[in-house]
């Protein structure tokens, strides 16, 4: 199999003593749609970093499509298209000029350079904007600059550190759209956010570090496989006070006309439309609560909430 | 990166810098012609009367390429370190990082940008001086030769500043610490062979007056050192400063973690 991203034994300890990567093994298939998950300060953005060269490592090896960065960095890099958490372009240049300087430091010559910043800042809707001070921009709109910045020169791997960070859910929906498409043309995508949700629709496979260690490195299917119990959301038509107690321990009440119910896996449903109807509680809709990954993972790294470390 | 590649990303790099400093024209290019045009009003022409000749020329004669040399070296050093920190400060810097350009590239086309800087500058200088006295050249080659290495070596400067630099402050210690007084003493406004022969051998630790001695002898034909010592000195300095900046640039905990 080919990897876009393999990294053995990757170990970054900083200046000031803090060890960030305890030895990192991680393989990212070419062609993947790829979860890297953790609390923050995990070392997510660490292994970022040495991909881009922004953090040297202390020890380990990299290979980027096969490419050890120890022996040929440059080509390494010519494969990466990153897209970091903080925003790190000059606020003073426009769009038009932030894409196009970026592909020219790929080697792209200036006027492919100049049709392919049109075609990607019209792909993330930002033509119009092109002559406008890149500082003057929406938070969404420089986000999106900065995926048009890392795509410019069409790499094979591209690196998006919480690229939905601060972004409203029409702009998100749309971006998750668009990953999904050039995912989908054979661009390999490593993706880290804090949305467990973006992560579980768009991802097939999934890493999750742990105070600088990966804890799980598997196929989202797998991984939510693991987890035994579904939550159930069910809208009521008639308002209910308390629960019924044949379902105290199993079902929460929300509020007066939402009630979310466990279920294990291997149980059906019978029983509590049972209950349900014995107790004249009737269901309006059911729909599966969508926080699988999110109970995972607090499960995973030992702590809940997994911001808090 | 193939060589080709590696030129358009000079390239682009070097059209960024020189769109940048003309862009803000009013910060790199008026301030320098504002305080040479004051130089030459106050040294020149109402104090210079009175001090007359020096080094057998008239003082006005004496004191041009000083001070052309001084508004190319502020420049020079100016808009790299202010050019390259301000992208650190912003994290655009980034941008570069991240891409397979080579180091080396990167550092050349800072040092190009800082030299058109300065050169561009240094001819609104020599414009200036003209409406004061009228210009001999001796050398061209040696005037123009002279301008470019010490553009080079005093961008290399700036680009060394800027990597250490952690806040704007740190920017301004260097010029005006170091840089300011060394050009002052670096036999600008005067002849060492004014001074007794103890400061003349401290005057010659200062390289700045190996520049403006070798530029001067462009113009008049007249030096206080040897021209090929000069150019010896340079050269050795621009050298060392390349190699210190390379290295920072690849290594430096000031750009990568």
């Amino acid at each position: 199999m080919e990897y876009a991203l393999k990294t053995t034994q990757l170990t970054k300890t900083y200046g000031n003593g803090v060890t960030a990567l305890k030895g990192v093994d991680l393989a990212v298939p070419t062609g993947d749609f790829y979860a890297l998950l953790g609390p923050n300060g995990a070392g997510k953005s660490t292994v970022i970093g040495i991909l881009g060269s922004l953090v040297i490592k202390t020890s380990g090896r990299v290979e980027v499509f096969g490419v050890d960065i120890d022996a040929n960095f440059p080509e390494a890099k010519s494969f990466l298209g990153v897209v970091p958490q903080e925003f790190n372009f000059n606020i003073f240049e426009t769009p038009l000029q932030i894409v196009r300087n970026q592909a020219g430091y790929y080697g792209i010559d200036r006027s492919t350079a100049l049709s392919q910043t049109e075609k990607y800042l019209t792909l993330l809707g930002l033509w119009d904007k092109r002559d406008e001070q890149a500082g003057q921009l929406s938070g969404g709109m420089k986000r999106r600059l900065m995926i048009a910045r890392a795509l410019v020169h069409e790499p094979r791997l591209l690196i998006l550190d919480e690229p939905t960070a601060g972004v409203d859910i029409e702009i998100r929906r749309s971006m998750w759209g668009f990953l999904r498409q050039i995912n989908r043309a054979g661009t390999t995508i490593i993706l880290t956010t804090h949305y467990l949700e973006e992560a579980e629709h768009l991802c097939r496979n999934i890493g999750i570090i742990d105070r600088g260690a990966l804890i799980e490195n598997t196929s989202m299917r797998g991984l939510l496989r693991q987890l035994n119990l579904e939550t159930y959301v069910l809208d009521l038509e008639n308002h209910l006070e308390s629960l019924p107690p044949a379902l105290d321990g199993s079902a929460r009440l929300i509020d007066p006309t939402t009630l979310e119910i466990d279920i294990n896996r291997e149980d059906n449903l019978n029983h509590f439309y049972d209950v349900l109807s014995a107790n004249a509680i009737r269901v309006r809709s059911m729909r599966n609560k969508a926080n699988r990954l999110e109970e995972l993972f607090i499960n995973l790294v030992g702590q809940a909430p997994a911001g808090d470390k | 990166m193939t060589p080709r590649e590696q030129w358009i990303a000079y390239a682009t790099i070097v059209i960024k810098e020189v769109t940048r400093f003309m862009r803000i024209w009013q910060q790199t290019l008026v301030p320098p012609a504002i305080s040479t045009l004051l130089y030459f009003v106050i040294f020149g022409s109402l104090i210079g009367k009175r001090i007359g000749q020096m080094d057998g020329f008239d003082y006005m004669d004496f004191l041009v390429p000083g001070l052309i040399l001084m508004a190319v070296i502020n420049a020079s050093y100016q808009n790299v370190v202010g050019s390259f920190f301000g992208a650190k400060w912003g994290k655009s810097i980034e941008e570069l990082l991240v891409s397979p350009t080579p180091n080396s590239i990167i550092l050349l086309a800072y040092v190009t940008g800082g030299v058109a800087r300065g050169i561009l500058v240094g001819l609104i200088v020599t414009g200036i001086s003209l409406l004061f006295t009228d210009l001999n050249i001796y050398s061209l080659g040696i005037l123009a030769s002279v301008v470019i290495l010490t553009a080079i070596l005093f961008s290399l400067g700036g680009f060394i500043n800027a990597i250490f630099a952690k806040t704007f402050d740190d920017v301004s210690i260097v010029p005006t610490f170091v840089l300011l007084p060394l050009t002052y003493l670096g036999g600008v406004f005067y002849s060492i062979h004014l001074l007794g022969e103890f400061w003349q051998q401290v005057s010659k630790v200062n390289p700045i007056l190996y520049m403006v001695n070798a530029f001067r002898y462009g113009f008049l034909g007249i030096s206080d050192v040897g021209l090929a010592f000069s150019y010896g000195m340079i050269v050795f300095f621009i050298v060392c400063f390349f190699a210190l900046s390379l290295y920072l640039l690849t290594y430096s905990r000031g750009l990568r973690a």
